[in-house]
């Protein structure tokens, strides 16, 4: 059975060295958004020197950019983007002690390289499932960058958020291993 | 000739954008079900059932399957024996994208410039399509399709000597190489022959065939059947983590080509394969 374990950032060493690729985890507590132009802004920000809108150290960034909530919602759908288009930007914010992202699909050798060397995980979200991940989210604040709209960086606060495991610390990588598992000879 | 105003138009693609974004197809969702009952790979199963749990909150509460509620497709085909009345027509689509777009809460995802990148902040421009068919009605087709997805679809012009063997080829590495970012199980449209426009075009159009209807002519079939079977037996599985469910469904439509070509496209469509169509 595949079981789920519970997570709640801040994330230490030790919490990422126990997680290994093909492991489902149930995410609590705070997490921070950021895709394609909020992390065009962040990295210019550490060019410059400056402050990120939050403090990295051992937290998550998930990939995402919500539809508006309708009266009543916190959020709208709020599924994960496609995580590769965030590969010129990961390893410099895991340089700066973030320990991990939730997005889908692959990333590049150089960002599963930083995550063996800050250690650091990558995780998978349902891609498509926005309407069932968006009921995790209890809370939604934008914190920075406003004006991208779906694009800015919001604080969410996730209860039982689903992902898994798909880059580890060790350099593992479920998609490598789970698609040798299910591939066929013609 | 039978006169139609293009107000009508605009008040379909507004109500065709927000339900499209809020009710999957049913064959999509009935082979959805049928991929988690068959599926090997636990991790594949669990993913299945939330996107079938995820597509029953999304009717059940109205709300969007997705977060990424696409770029407007519009497809026309108006007949010829139609006069139009009222705003110009790509006014009057925008316009219904404009409505849609805001009044169901949906995403907007159109940067006005590629380059330097500013949201139009309604969605509009539509990627609009007409074509003149025969006939006094105009069939309306809207599919708002994720960027994700439209990311990994891919065209080659390939030598007419590669032939049947290397459209297989192209399609299955490009499947492979994709793996979880256009968010498997996929619907594929492969478009072969016509010219390097024409290719991208029938292709895209083919996503909105749906799951389970075989191209009448034979040879096609034949080639979506052992498209299908290829493209599963990659291991890329439900979100790329592994498994037996990769595509749900070929759709090949073919074109004449040059003596010198052979053009392919592959349009590539994720779980949450939205499209809907009126006729006025």
């Amino acid at each position: 059975m595949w079981q789920a374990r519970r997570i709640t950032p801040p994330l230490t060493d030790e919490d990422i060295a126990g997680l290994r690729a093909g492991d489902r985890v149930l995410i609590n507590g705070v997490i921070y958004t950021g895709r394609d132009a909020a992390h065009k802004r962040m990295s210019e920000a550490i060019e410059r020197g400056e402050n990120l809108p939050f403090d990295p150290q051992g937290q998550l960034i998930y990939y995402v950019g919500p539809t508006p909530p309708k009266p009543g919602q916190v959020i709208g759908s709020a599924g994960p983007t496609s995580s590769y288009r965030m590969d010129p930007y990961a390893p410099i914010l895991l340089s700066k002690g973030l320990k991990g992202m939730i997005g889908k699909g692959f990333m590049g050798r150089d960002v599963r390289d930083a995550l063996v060397k800050y250690r650091g995980i990558y995780l998978s979200a349902i891609g498509g499932a926005g309407a069932l991940i968006g009921k995790r989210i209890k809370q939604a604040e934008i914190i920075a960058y406003e004006d991208l709209g779906p694009e800015a960086v919001r604080r969410l606060v996730v209860e039982d958020f689903s992902a898994v495991v798909v880059y580890d610390m060790y350099g593992a990588d479920l998609f490598k291993e789970g698609q040798s598992q299910y591939a066929r000879m013609a | 000739m039978r006169t139609i105003h293009t107000r009508q138009i605009t008040e379909m693609i507004e109500e065709l954008c927000i339900t499209a974004n809020y009710d999957l197809p049913r064959e999509i969702t009935e082979s959805l079900r049928k991929g988690y009952e068959t599926e090997e790979s636990p991790a594949g199963k669990d993913i299945l059932k939330q996107i079938l749990e995820n597509e029953r909150i999304a009717r059940e509460e109205r709300c969007p399957l997705c977060q990424d509620t696409g770029t407007a497709c519009v497809y026309l085909d108006i007949g010829q024996e139609v006069t139009l009345e009222g705003p110009p027509l790509r006014e009057a689509v925008d316009e219904g994208v404009r409505r849609g777009y805001e009044k169901g809460y949906l995403r907007k995802s159109i940067v006005r410039d590629p380059l330097i990148r500013e949201n139009t902040g309604d969605n509009t421009p539509a990627m609009l399509h007409t074509e003149i068919v025969p006939g006094n009605k105009i069939k309306i087709h809207v599919m708002t399709k994720g960027g994700g997805c439209e990311n990994m679809s891919r065209l080659a012009m390939l030598r007419p000597s590669d032939g049947r063997k290397g459209i297989i080829d192209f399609v299955v590495n490009n499947v492979k190489n994709a793996g979880g970012n256009p968010c498997p199980p996929l619907v594929l449209g492969v478009g072969i022959g016509g010219a390097f426009d024409i290719v991208a075009t029938i292709a895209k159009r083919a996503l909105m065939r749906g799951v389970g209807i075989p191209h009448p002519q034979p040879n096609l079939a034949e080639l979506e059947r052992d498209l299908l079977t290829a493209c599963n037996n990659t291991g890329v599985g439900p979100m790329g983590l592994g498994g037996r469910t990769t595509v749900l469904a070929v759709n090949v439509e073919a074109y004449p080509t040059h003596i010198a070509s052979l053009p392919v496209a592959m349009a590539v469509n994720c779980h949450s394969s939205r499209y809907k169509s009126v006729v006025i």
